[in-house]
């Protein structure tokens, strides 16, 4: 009757990890560096995320910001908005959280490999890109180009400066930057994200766009990917949605018949494109 | 399958039996002049000729609320897992619920099986008894689901002066001899057992135009239909459509803490994505923050997410909802025979 034999663990039990660095990158974004008390890997991929529980306080879906590439611990990137993100914020160097996960299906890092790479970040989307970023760094003989468009609305809400100056440095990286508005220091690019494109020349037939940002990007950056030529199938993007459980369970995250957290939260835009309310 | 026969007035030593020796047993009990499922304390309470009840037995499966972790919170917190689960015996269960149980059971255990329920459903022995009686707003021929083959241990059929019993299961026939006088049903009991069913399908007011096999595809092209707007422009977003729903399986998760502030427990309960904050996100965003959207959401998946992501229909017509809608537009039926009529 029953299809499968009860379980013998729970899928809403947490695993306890520890805060070992507390990193602040912008007025309300911290990176928080964590390692499992249990001492095992996470293995996760780019692009997976894990239910951060702050015991007492609940859950938040929070993106792996870190490569996996990176051994012993991992990095969440967070924004401060609201009662899971701001109890994480007033926490200090030692403290215990829930970490489950990783959960979701991450960036497609094996069809990515050998072919050109355009990375657009807007805002916080570059947390989850760095993780993408930063393996393939690691892994540089076995991608083509590295191409990261990076927006921010101001100077001082630009996300992992000293990193975004690594890149800047790397022959091997070509990085575009933009601010929304810019101040009296500001000396680069100013306009939206979409407004760096004439800048760059790619080669469509082996070229993914790899977009992350707030979702009234996203339409004005498919745009701009179909004007260079890049086909739908190779424009990846990574959704936001209202998450519960992470694991296919309480509905929250539903679009249409789509589980955001089982079979997202990256998809294709040709994916994307079929469903309603996307986007 | 094999069925025996209980005289009626063998029905209650039967029950009696089970609730002194066996397990907690549930049943639907008369309430405020409606019926409700709740722990019978003794057989008279048991009223098996109902209509509906107005909450379904799945809430002794997937309880409204419920504990999945408990912590002890500090400088070095301590999690564990809580999984209530006890014997439990679900008595005059209709087939549409059953029907309802059986997709519950695929949602829990496709992909990442849900301890909590699993162990709870693993208790539970259900017995279920036909629907003679059915409510004014229930459509169930028309799903299929006014009868049930699977998904019991035991099934009743009230044919007069007896019951008949169709045994499930072995765990059902263990019940049955231990507890039961039953003897052997004849051919003429169950040609009885079919004119009552027969009969019973004469009774149901609400029929629907469509074949559910047909509504995935029908609701493919109805996504631009004014009818959801039109429709739903009367929705309180009050939530009980979702509430009374035996096929409803969407949940909320939340913390709480003692006021010492030294424990803690993590619970589910029930929500639903008829709720305005279904879908809200941080920063103000709000994926489906109008009615529109939200009716148009419960009834696709009423009528195609759930049958094509877990192949069994997301309604079981047990017309619940629709008694429960002050606004009365929430009965699926309605929708689909509109959407229907539009599409021609
Ligand atoms: C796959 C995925 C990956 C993510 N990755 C990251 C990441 O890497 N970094 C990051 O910072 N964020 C990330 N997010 C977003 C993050 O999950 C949310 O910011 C977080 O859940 C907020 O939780 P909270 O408890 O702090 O806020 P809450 O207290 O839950 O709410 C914050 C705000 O959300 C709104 N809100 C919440 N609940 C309701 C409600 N019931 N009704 C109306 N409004 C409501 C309100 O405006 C409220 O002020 C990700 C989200 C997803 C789905
Ligand atoms: S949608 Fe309405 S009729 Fe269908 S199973 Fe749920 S409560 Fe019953
Ligand atoms: S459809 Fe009816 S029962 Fe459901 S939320 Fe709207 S008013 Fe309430
Ligand atoms: S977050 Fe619960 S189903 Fe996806």
């Amino acid at each position: 009757m029953i299809s499968q034999a009860v379980p013998q663990a729970s899928i809403y039990l947490p695993h306890l990890a520890e805060l070992i660095r507390i990193e602040p990158i912008a007025e309300r974004e911290k990176v928080f560096e964590f390692r499992l008390k249990d001492g095992k890997e996470l293995g996760h991929k780019p692009g997976q995320f894990v239910e951060l529980s702050i015991f007492g306080i609940g859950e938040a879906p929070i993106s792996l910001s870190s490569s996996p590439t990176k051994k012993g611990s991992f990095e969440l990137a967070v924004r401060n908005v609201g009662n899971v993100t701001n109890a994480l914020h007033n926490l200090d160097i030692g403290a215990t959280v829930g970490i489950r996960g990783p959960f979701g299906n991450g960036f497609p890092v094996d069809n990515l490999k050998g072919k050109d790479i355009v990375i657009v970040a807007g805002g916080i989307g570059l947390f989850p890109l760095r993780s993408l970023i930063n393996y393939i760094l690691d892994k540089r003989s076995e991608f083509g180009r590295l191409i990261i468009l990076s927006g921010s609305r101001t100077p001082q809400e630009r996300m992992f400066v000293n990193e975004l100056e690594k890149w800047h440095k790397r022959e091997d990286v070509e990085l575009l930057e933009t601010v929304d508005e810019g101040d009296e220091e500001w000396t680069g690019h100013v306009g939206v994200v979409t407004t760096l494109s004439s800048e760059v020349h790619i080669d469509p037939e082996k070229i993914f766009a790899v977009v992350v940002g707030p979702p009234v990007m996203y339409k004005f950056v498919v745009a701009e990917c179909h004007k260079k030529g890049i086909p739908d199938e190779r424009i990846i993007m990574s959704l936001e949605r209202r998450m519960k459980c992470g694991i296919g369970k309480c509905g929250h995250c539903q679009i249409n018949g789509v589980y955001v957290c089982q079979e997202g939260p990256v998809f294709t835009y040709a994916e994307v494109k079929k469903l309603r309310e996307a986007i | 399958m094999e069925n025996k026969i209980i005289e009626k007035q063998n029905m209650a030593p039967f029950v009696d039996n089970l609730i002194n020796a066996e397990a907690e047993v549930i049943g639907p009990k008369r309430k405020d002049g409606k019926y409700a499922f709740d722990k019978l304390i003794e057989t008279g309470e048991l009223c098996l000729d109902y209509d509906t009840t107005l909450l379904p037995p799945k809430m002794y499966l997937f309880p409204p609320k419920e504990t999945l972790i408990k912590f002890e919170l500090g400088k070095e917190p301590e999690v564990e897992p809580v999984v209530e689960a006890k014997p439990l015996i679900l008595f005059g269960v209709h087939p549409y619920d059953i029907k309802a149980i059986e997709l519950l059971d695929v949602a829990f255990s496709t992909t990442n099986p849900d301890i909590n329920y699993l162990s709870k459903r693993e208790k539970a022995v259900i017995i279920g008894v036909d629907c003679l009686n059915p409510n004014p707003n229930a459509f169930c021929p028309s799903l299929g689901t006014a009868t049930a083959e699977t998904g019991f241990d035991l099934m009743l059929t009230d044919i007069g002066d007896s019951y008949v019993v169709a045994i499930g299961s072995s765990k059902g026939e263990q019940l049955l001899t231990k507890y039961a006088e039953t003897r052997e049903a004849s051919q003429v009991e169950l040609a009885q057992r079919n004119s009552e069913r027969q009969k019973a399908l004469a009774r149901y007011k609400v029929t629907l135009n469509i074949s559910p096999e047909e509504l995935p595809q029908l609701l493919d092209k109805s996504w631009d239909s004014p009818w959801w707007k039109e429709k739903s422009e009367k929705c309180l977003s009050c939530g009980s459509c979702i509430v009374v729903c035996p096929t409803c399986f969407c949940f909320d998760v939340q913390d709480d803490v003692t006021l010492n502030l030294k424990e803690g427990e993590r619970y589910r309960q029930w929500d639903g994505c008829m709720l305005v904050d279904f879908a809200a996100v941080a920063g103000g965003g709000n994926f489906r923050g109008d009615k529109e959207s939200r009716f148009r959401h419960r009834m696709y998946r009423k009528g195609k997410y759930i049958w094509e992501r877990y192949g069994k229909l997301g309604c079981v017509g047990c017309g619940r909802c629709a008694s429960a809608c002050l606004a009365e537009i929430a009965s699926p039926a309605e929708t689909f025979n509109r959407l229907k009529e539009e599409s021609k």
